[in-house]
């Protein structure tokens, strides 16, 4: 099968992301990348626990002191919904529905840009009300390095489905796209998949003390 | 496209360089670029055994010292022995698996364009200001303390070329799992790909750990954090388990590839099918896995406890057994066989009681009680020099000798190449073999000086004047070079004519599609197999069809430089320039912009037609 | 090629009568040279590993040479060997044979391990036993008896034959703490306390001098290289005199000579905001910014390097950058004219406890 070729409903094959050479590559090379991500994170894990309530002196806020459970939540379900949303995405793919796809890709990034918004209102909220910055603490260091590197892969999650849609608005589902898209959903349920860590490791833990 | 085969002029070489995505170019860009820095580490090694040659010397100042040694770690391990292996696994492997590229061209290129720059900015702090100088471990304390710039150029400039060789990695590692020829089985591959295979699985998650280490103390030196601020809560303990968590495999992801460079000599020069195939391929594995599990040998002074430091020192032990294992097999692929003393051969030959050394004096610091006297001593010195040059650098040689001609077309001279050998290796064991006896004499490692009046002076002299046998050898092997590539004598498909694997039944150096046919493969050894049946060549598993390539692009090359911009604000910025941040933010805005074009522009690449193939077929008869 | 493998059976045989032979480092430095308990378990490991490790060097050379001169290809030669793919039993034997040999090895480097590890003693409410708290700086040590209520610094004073417990740490960057001779070597870190223990023997204590060198084994900027420590080790009678001694100095000694007087002056005014010259230190461990000078007459060396002389010791005020770069001291005092040089080295060279 041909990146360039053109198909319909009736002939576009049953695994898109991997019909073609180039596209299998992709879907492996991505996966193992992700292999490579999980051992970034496990690294900055490992760190945040090691430095956890690690402050100065006891003027500084601790853990349990900071976290706020309702908010986190809220930003939790945004993004596990985000996830579905973008497996919605994908089903839609993989039936040729293009705009459908779309649709669900949009409600996805929305959701998104919620959890983002809800994740920055959160730092500032730590550095107003506990001066707690990244620069007071090894604990206050270590947190915003873990979460902050979750934000920030999912601002490039959200800058690269956003550019994917742009793209691809007008000329709907090819070979040559189709994996492009499905990588992009790999990676952000990869996202998905460290929040809940985080919010495990990081809050829920926190919150017990 | 047959204008790809026309003569170009020299801008038109050097843009063609800069743009390629074909695997036999980068590798000639990764021989070029690590042979370069392995000159410049090479030099920096010799200014160390001469400001050691005598006690109380002042050839360097003693700030200079340690930032020659950092310098001399640093370019060694990262910018010379990691891209010369990347040179063989890029040239080689995907021959040896017939295949027609690397999964990945764009990020092949993409990968070497960051190692590359990596490099030109970790030694652009030689200029600008001071080279790091907390050594190639960069310990977090001293790293932490260490005035001036040089350990933001080690931070900024490794996470750039460390980012480089992940991306090389995965791509090996996809390479390897879908671009094999038919026939091809895992257990058919080559021992090299094997070991090129589990050195980048190795990689993969061996660097993340270095990238994440390198950032926390990029925060901490550039953006005030706290990560090994003592005083604020800070513990600079979590970078030496960072560190080692990467540095340790980071030896394996060198000496595997080493060890399937030398099977491979073996094997050919005995004219016998390595022995126990089966159980080298486990044995790389294993080391591979274990690998992971020892980190924590290198820091069995840093006051873990009795139960961590025996658990490790056992650990450590188990690898000596597959490593074993491998030796004895090299041993017994000779046993019985037709051995030819070729250069490689030297080599590899020489390799086996320099590495024995190397292997056994790591069986004795990882007794840990024992260690608490070698460590961080002339001793360990003498042992990982053992290991890497005896090991690693021995194979780099080896494999430059072995794969010229697949690379260039033309054989390196073999009397100058056993020249180089007989000076490099004798100079090897003058300079380290002596250097265990300092060790357990009580001299520390990383002294920029020493007291007369220890007993350590004569050694050092002798250790010196090894050094002086190693850089005549090196001189030889660049004259070598020099003199191949005037005279120009073309070599063809099988120029050691004792050719096992697939990269020898393609002419030398293959077209850039590799194989105008996939081969197919019937066991291990493939060639050779065809070879013994009286067969001149491979027989196809494809009819003559068109081949699809990949498009030349710069955008690998304009990613990279946005980093490399990026780095020198990220670097300024601790110094409040106003300009910094701008800088910063540029460089970023080039990089991603640039990975924003590469991925909105459609690049199908492109086709060579059937009957090009066969015209370019016809040209070659005629 | 003939000549390398003869090279490597010499070089082989070099090594057993290199290690066989008077060879082995001086007795005050050398880790070939053990003068205490742990020196010698540790001198015991080493030997034992290397006997094995030889062994297997000597098999693999044996194959070696004998491939060398039985497979080599004569000229013409063009016969393709069989092609043998492996053979289990010697697969197996050379798997299970360095098995068996690494866990001869693995048992005493366990129990080792854990017996240097084994600090239970000085935890104890009430013990005998003496410690000593380590704390490394940049390039000098701080020695602080806590049992004995005093300080000193560069020269670490211990009595032999007796179990000495350190605690570890450092005050700027990573250092480690290390007397070849005796035992090594432990890391100071920034972040917590390490603990081992060590034993000097007497007698060999007496063959090296009674003065051991100590050194830091952890890069910690330019003068690593320097930063060298001495180690005088006595009887426990002889120890106990010196603690006396130490103890009795309650305030700074008065200089007796005019030019020591003059000395004792600047010294007030230059170099006591640093410098302590009484033992019985209150300040914690992060306020002795610099060495404790209470017996500096009767110290070995001066800076850990230079020889203990009044010459030496005005070279080094004058200009200890040239002899330590990077140092801590270097242009925190004003700069003397030879006079005073003169009078203050006067002065510090007759700070002594034990006359």
């Amino acid at each position: 099968m041909q990146a360039e070729e053109k198909f319909t409903y009736e002939t576009w094959p049953a695994s898109p992301e991997r019909a073609t050479l180039e596209a299998k590559n992709k879907f492996l090379g991505f996966w193992l990348f992700l292999g490579g991500e999980t051992v970034l994170f496990a690294s900055l894990f490992a760190t945040y626990l090691a430095l956890k309530d690690k402050v100065p002196d006891s003027t500084h806020a601790l853990a349990k002191d900071i976290f706020d459970l309702p908010l986190t939540l809220v930003a939790t379900m945004l993004l596990l919904t985000s996830s579905l949303t973008s497996v919605y995405a994908m089903y839609h793919m993989k039936n040729f529905a293009f705009k459908k796809m779309m649709v669900w890709l949009g409600v996805t990034v929305l959701l998104g840009f919620g959890f983002l918004g809800s994740e920055i209102y959160e730092f500032n909220h730590y550095v107003h009300e506990y001066h707690h910055t990244f620069t007071s603490s090894a604990f206050s260091s270590a947190f915003y390095t873990l979460v902050g590197f979750h934000g920030a892969h999912v601002t490039f999650g959200l800058a690269w489905i956003i550019s994917l849609m742009i793209r691809n608005s007008k000329r709907g589902l090819n070979l040559y796209n189709a994996p492009k898209f499905y990588v992009a959903s790999l990676y952000w349920h990869f996202i998905d998949v460290v929040w809940v860590f985080i919010f495990t490791v990081v809050y829920l833990m926190g919150m017990v003390g | 496209m047959s204008t790809y085969a026309q003569k170009k002029g020299f801008g038109g070489t050097i843009w063609d360089y800069l743009t390629t995505v074909d695997h036999k170019k980068i590798a000639i860009l990764y021989l070029m670029a690590g042979g370069l820095f392995f000159l410049v580490g090479g030099m920096e090694a010799v200014f160390i055994r001469i400001q050691l040659a005598v006690p109380n010397n002042d050839f360097v100042s003693a700030g200079t010292f340690n930032e020659i040694i950092t310098m001399h770690g640093t370019t060694m391990i990262f910018l010379a022995a990691m891209p010369l292996l990347f040179a063989f696994m890029n040239a080689v492997m995907p021959l040896q698996i017939g295949a027609r590229d690397v999964a990945f061209p764009f990020l092949n290129a993409l990968g070497f364009w960051l190692f590359f720059f990596g490099g030109v900015f970790l030694n652009l702090s030689w200029f600008l200001g001071g080279a790091p100088d907390a050594g190639w471990t960069s310990y977090a304390s001293l790293a932490v303390h260490s005035k001036g710039h040089g350990v933001d150029f080690y931070v900024l400039g490794l996470q750039i070329s460390g980012l480089g060789t992940l991306i090389g990695g995965i791509n090996f590692l996809a390479t390897v799992i879908t671009m094999r020829a038919p026939g091809m089985t895992y257990m058919r591959m080559p021992l090299f790909t094997w070991t090129t295979f589990v050195a980048s699985a190795m990689i993969l998650f061996a660097f993340p750990p270095l990238t994440v280490g390198l950032t926390l103390m990029m925060f901490d030196r550039l953006f005030g954090a706290n990560f090994f601020e003592v005083a604020m809560g800070g513990n600079t303990i979590i970078w030496e388990h960072l560190f080692w968590v990467f540095g340790h495999p980071e030896v394996y992801i060198l000496i595997l590839p080493a060890f399937g460079i030398f099977s491979e000599i073996f094997s050919t020069f005995s004219r016998k099918r390595l022995f126990g195939y089966s159980s080298m391929v486990f044995a790389t594995v294993l080391i591979g896995f274990l690998g992971f599990m020892v980190w924590a040998h290198h820091m069995f002074t840093t006051g873990l406890g009795p139960v961590a430091n025996a658990i490790f020192a056992v650990a450590t032990m188990a690898i000596g057994i597959p490593t074993g294992i491998k030796i004895f097999n090299w041993l017994f692929t000779m046993w019985g066989g037709s051995v030819k003393f070729t250069t490689p051969m030297y080599y590899a030959f020489g390799f086996i009681p320099s590495f024995v050394c190397g292997g056994v004096t790591g069986v004795m610091v990882a007794t840990a009680a024992a260690d608490y006297q070698y460590h961080d001593t002339y001793f360990v010195v003498a042992h990982f020099h053992y290991v890497i040059v005896g090991g690693v650098v021995l194979a780099l040689l080896a494999g430059t000798h072995y794969w010229w001609p697949k690379m260039f077309g033309t054989m390196l001279n073999e009397t100058l190449g056993k020249i180089t050998f007989w000076l490099f290796f004798i100079g090897f064991h003058l300079t380290f073999f002596i250097q265990h006896f300092l060790g357990v004499w009580g001299m520390p490692r990383r002294v920029f000086t020493y007291l007369p009046g220890q007993g350590f002076d004569t050694s050092n002299m002798v250790s010196s004047i090894g050094a002086g046998f190693m850089s005549a050898g090196v001189i030889v092997l660049l004259l070598n070079v020099v003199i191949t590539q005037v005279k120009n004598v073309k070599v063809g498909n099988d120029p050691w004519e004792d050719g096992r694997t697939l990269e020898w039944a393609i002419s030398s150096p293959p077209p850039y599609y590799n194989f105008k046919q996939l081969p197919l493969v019937r066991g291990l050894d493939a060639y050779w197999i065809e070879k013994m049946e009286g067969k001149k060549a491979m027989t196809p598993a494809e009819p003559v069809g068109d081949i699809h390539m990949p498009n030349s692009s710069f955008i690998p090359f304009m990613i990279t430089l946005g980093l490399f911009i990026a780095a020198f604000g990220a670097l300024y910025h601790a110094d409040d320039k106003s300009w910094a941040l701008p800088v910063l933010i540029i460089g970023l805005l080039v990089t991603f912009g640039s990975m924003l074009v590469r991925s909105v522009k459609d690049d199908h690449g492109y086709h060579i037609h059937k009957e090009e193939l066969m015209d370019e077929e016809k040209g070659a008869e005629a | 090629m003939k000549r390398l493998a003869k090279w490597r059976l010499v070089s082989l045989f070099a090594i057993l009568a290199l290690a066989l032979s008077g060879c082995s480092g001086k007795p005050y430095l050398s880790a070939l040279r053990p003068a205490g308990e742990v020196a010698d378990i540790q001198f015991d490991l080493m030997k034992l590993s290397t006997y094995i490790m030889v062994g297997v060097i000597v098999v693999v050379m044996v194959i070696f040479v004998i491939v060398f001169f039985r497979f080599r290809r004569k000229k013409g030669d063009n016969g393709i060997p069989k092609q043998v793919e492996g053979n289990h039993l010697l697969e197996i034997l050379w798997t299970v044979i360095p098995i068996l040999l690494l866990l001869i090895l693995a048992v005493p480097t366990v129990a080792a391990t854990f017996k240097l590890a084994d600090v239970k003693e000085m935890d104890k409410k009430n013990s005998d036993a003496l410690v000593i708290n380590v704390r490394s700086h940049l390039y000098w040590w701080d020695f602080e008896y806590p049992g004995q209520k005093i300080v000193t610094s560069q020269d670490l004073v211990v009595p032999t034959n007796e179990k000495v417990y350190f605690n570890l740490k450092s005050m700027d960057v990573k250092h480690s703490f290390w007397i070849p001779a005796v035992g090594g070597k432990l890391d100071t870190n920034t972040d917590n306390i390490n603990k081992f223990w060590l034993v000097f023997d007497q007698k060999r204590a007496n063959e090296a001098g009674n003065l051991f060198y100590g050194k830091c084994a952890e890069l910690c900027g330019p003068s690593h290289a320097l930063m060298d420590f001495k180690v005088k080790a006595m009887n426990r009678d002889d120890f106990d005199t010196w603690v006396k001694d130490m103890q009795a100095v309650k305030e700074p000694e008065k200089a007796t000579s005019d030019l020591a007087s003059q000395g004792q002056e600047i010294f007030n005014k230059s170099c006591i905001g640093c410098h302590a010259v009484t033992p019985q230190n209150k300040m914690p461990d992060t306020a002795r910014v610099a060495p404790n000078l209470t017996n500096f007459g009767e110290r070995s060396r001066i800076a850990g390097i230079l020889d203990h002389n009044k010459e030496e010791l005005k070279n080094w005020i004058k200009n200890p950058e040239t002899y330590k770069p990077g140092n801590e001291m270097s242009g925190k005092y004003p700069e003397m004219t030879d006079q005073q040089l003169d009078a203050l080295a006067e002065y510090l060279m007759g700070l002594k406890v034990q006359d």
